[in-house]
């Protein structure tokens, strides 16, 4: 994965609540099996005119061009909710978004996040507002995971706390598979007691489709 | 000892090690997948060359993108569709998982068809990569959705590294009116909490109401906790619950069955167990619920009206709902049975059940559809389908002039290609009224199969409680 350390780049507001994992990535969007490319339909039910061209809509906040190169996402209380598709996770990455600045979020969305590298940020919406207006003449924001802080373009300081595990894994870019491969040891003891507990959770063979 | 929860209990029971202070890996007992998101899950692990640890507890079937027109086969309106399908079927067999493929007369909607086949069992822990998973917690599993990354962890270690979630106590009293259904109880409680309510919260749903509700209702009452922002929602298993399972393929038998009823016995909570919140509402006071706008707490009575955005608590919220009004073409003030509808929908992993399909039945009964509305019937699974059929179900839905479908998540999105169109006002059975969900500028209504029949017979959005029912 991915390791996320210190990211400065351009801050665009979206602060609208509730805003859903399909109108972060519309079903239409996702046309094959694969994490790749979805940066094209990212907000496309907002981006873009019409769901038949790619004519963009110039009142969406991504069209407007000092939001070009946007990297920095201010969103909304309960950003990321509805599916659990992390479709809607690769999409914001590969339009070139690193980190996500909300009031909450949806669960899976953000665990989703965590798990490609995108750092989601809690932040009350009254400083989500004031860095939206700080950082609205163009200067960068900047988000720095090792201290946990994020400083706006007039020099105002945010903390944030993240679980101190999530923020290992960002900063170091773990697998966490291969972390918890390496308790196998550990798993395969848990079964052996389990299945005398509970031997109806082991199921035993593949049952097939009735004939 | 410290009085337990059934989500304490149900939490204990899975922890294999204290990762650090707030993490802990979890064993996963069950893992479901499906097309649209368990495809990509079981691709990667596959270039990663991670076996798939436990195949025998790893099912999928094929619901999100699936047409649900009779005969179909691996062809769906989604361009692209065809290589989810196959996709998932190469990526399936190759790992030796169980597969409710396109023609498998079991197949149908996971959540549907996890506790019809009784994979899903009394405190379990199931995951997939599906945010409705929580509609399992029903069954008094610990049920919850999850990302494809966290499938692919699951699906290689049998275990999640999870940080527990804080614990809610929804109390419902008394009992619900007559045609009020666990659909209008959970929009009223989102209307009235916000969408974010329960946010990251384990619900338990409790009280004499909740007691009363058949194991179906349950489904449909733990399948909107996600539209709640719950991280899953439970009810404790009872008699009723056990009754429903018995039997069922996957669920355990003879020996097995004793054993387990005795541990399921166990799991209810203690009665003096702590939550961190706490809510209460009274059901004899929850009328059929409708939504008039863009996110499910926008929700009001069926025979009230679009509320004012002005009365909204804060700015940001005011500019929503007034963004959801564009979007619906709907003013102020007006009585949502003023509306005049296109279609009606009856279907998904929320309202798709036997249960459902009667409730609707009941009211379609030697009525029909108004003159210009399109009704759709999409049975949860094809058990669902022929349980209706023995019934004579599909007579009343047909005769009514509704379409009659074979299994799979359809129309609830926009996933199948497949949609109302445009401007198009949709009564719907399902659990999401986002912007788009059911296709670019479709305006859809949430409510409960009660209500969607009484407004397709009607033309426009109706009351169930105004019409008389069938004997």
């Amino acid at each position: 994965m991915e390791p996320f350390t210190i990211h400065r780049g351009i801050a665009v507001p979206l602060l609208r609540a509730n805003v859903d994992t399909d109108a972060i990535i519309p079903s239409r969007e996702m046309k094959r099996v694969g994490k790749t490319g979805l940066g094209q339909g990212l907000f496309a039910g907002w981006r873009y005119r019409n769901s038949d061209s790619r004519e963009p809509e110039p009142d969406f906040v991504l069209n407007q061009a000092r939001y070009a190169g946007a990297s920095i996402l201010l969103a909304g209380e309960n950003f990321g909710c509805g599916s659990s598709r992390e479709h809607a996770v690769w999409a914001l990455k590969e339009y070139g978004f690193r980190a996500v600045l909300a009031p909450s979020f949806g669960v899976i969305f953000r665990d989703n996040c965590i798990r490609n590298g995108v750092l989601p940020i809690v932040l009350d919406e009254a400083k989500l507002i004031a860095i939206a207006e700080d950082s609205s003449a163009g200067g960068p924001v900047t988000v720095d995971l090792r201290s946990c802080q994020v400083f706006s373009p007039g020099g105002s300081v945010y903390s944030f706390d993240i679980p101190s595990a999530q923020r290992e894994m960002l900063l170091e870019g773990l697998d966490p598979v291969a972390l918890t491969l390496k308790l196998a040891d550990r798993i395969e003891a848990f079964q052996r007691q389990d299945r005398l507990e509970r031997p109806w959770i082991y199921l035993n063979r593949l049952r097939e489709p009735s004939p | 000892m410290t009085p337990r929860s059934l989500f304490d209990k149900l939490w204990q029971l899975h922890v294999i090690a204290e990762l650090d202070a707030q993490f802990s890996l979890l064993h996963i007992d069950r893992i479901f997948l499906h097309e649209r998101t368990g495809g990509v899950a079981l691709q990667s692990i596959a270039q990663e060359h991670r076996p798939v640890r436990h195949p025998e507890l790893v099912f999928c079937t094929m619901d999100h993108i699936v047409d649900t027109f009779e005969g179909r086969d691996d062809d769906t309106l989604m361009p692209g569709g065809k290589d989810f399908i196959q996709t998932t079927r190469t990526e399936a067999r190759r790992a030796g998982i169980r597969l409710f493929d396109v023609r498998d007369p079991d197949h149908g909607i996971v959540h549907v068809i996890s506790p019809e086949q009784g994979i899903v069992l009394p405190g379990a822990t199931i995951v997939c990569p599906d945010s409705h998973t929580c509609t399992q917690g029903g069954i008094g599993a610990l049920a919850w959705g999850i990302g494809s990354s966290e499938a692919e962890h699951a699906l290689a270690t049998q275990t999640l590294r999870v940080s527990k979630p804080k614990s809610m106590r929804i109390q419902v009293d008394s009992a619900l009116p007559a045609q009020v259904g666990a659909k209008d109880l959970m929009l009223f409680l989102i209307a009235r909490h916000t969408a974010a309510g329960g946010s990251g919260h384990a619900i338990e749903f409790a009280g004499p109401a909740i007691r009363r509700l058949s194991v179906e209702a349950r489904l449909t009452l733990c399948n909107m906790a996600v539209e709640f922002a719950a991280f899953t929602g439970m009810v404790a298993p009872d008699d009723q619950v056990f009754e429903y399972l018995h039997r069922r393929p996957f669920a355990p038998q003879g020996h097995d069955w004793e054993q387990a009823l005795r541990h399921w016995r166990s799991l209810p909570g203690d009665t003096d167990a702590r939550f961190h919140s706490e809510l209460t509402l009274n059901a004899a006071e929850i009328p059929p619920m409708i939504t008039w706008g863009t996110s499910p707490e926008h929700a009001v009575p069926v025979d009230g009206v679009v509320p004012d955005p002005s009365i909204a608590a804060t700015a940001n919220s005011r500019t929503g709902r007034e963004r959801a009004l564009a979007y619906m073409g709907l003013r102020p003030h007006e009585a949502l049975q003023s509306l005049s509808i296109d279609a009606a929908f009856i279907g998904s992993c929320t309202n798709a059940r036997l249960s459902d399909l009667e409730s609707a039945a009941r009211l379609l009964h030697g009525r029909k559809v108004a003159p210009g509305v399109r009704a759709i019937c999409v049975p949860g699974s094809m058990q669902v389908r022929r349980d209706a059929e023995a019934r004579g179900l599909h007579r009343i839905f047909l005769d009514a002039g509704f379409e009659w479908r074979v299994s799979g998540c359809s129309m609830c999105f926009n996933a199948g290609g497949e949609s109302f169109g445009p401007e198009q006002r949709v009564v719907s059975t399902t659990n999401r009224n986002f912007e788009g969900r059911q296709g670019p500028r479709t305006r859809t209504h949430l409510a409960s199969p009660a209500t969607v029949a009484a407004s397709a017979i009607a033309g426009h959005i109706a009351d169930p409680r105004r019409l008389t029912l069938a004997d």
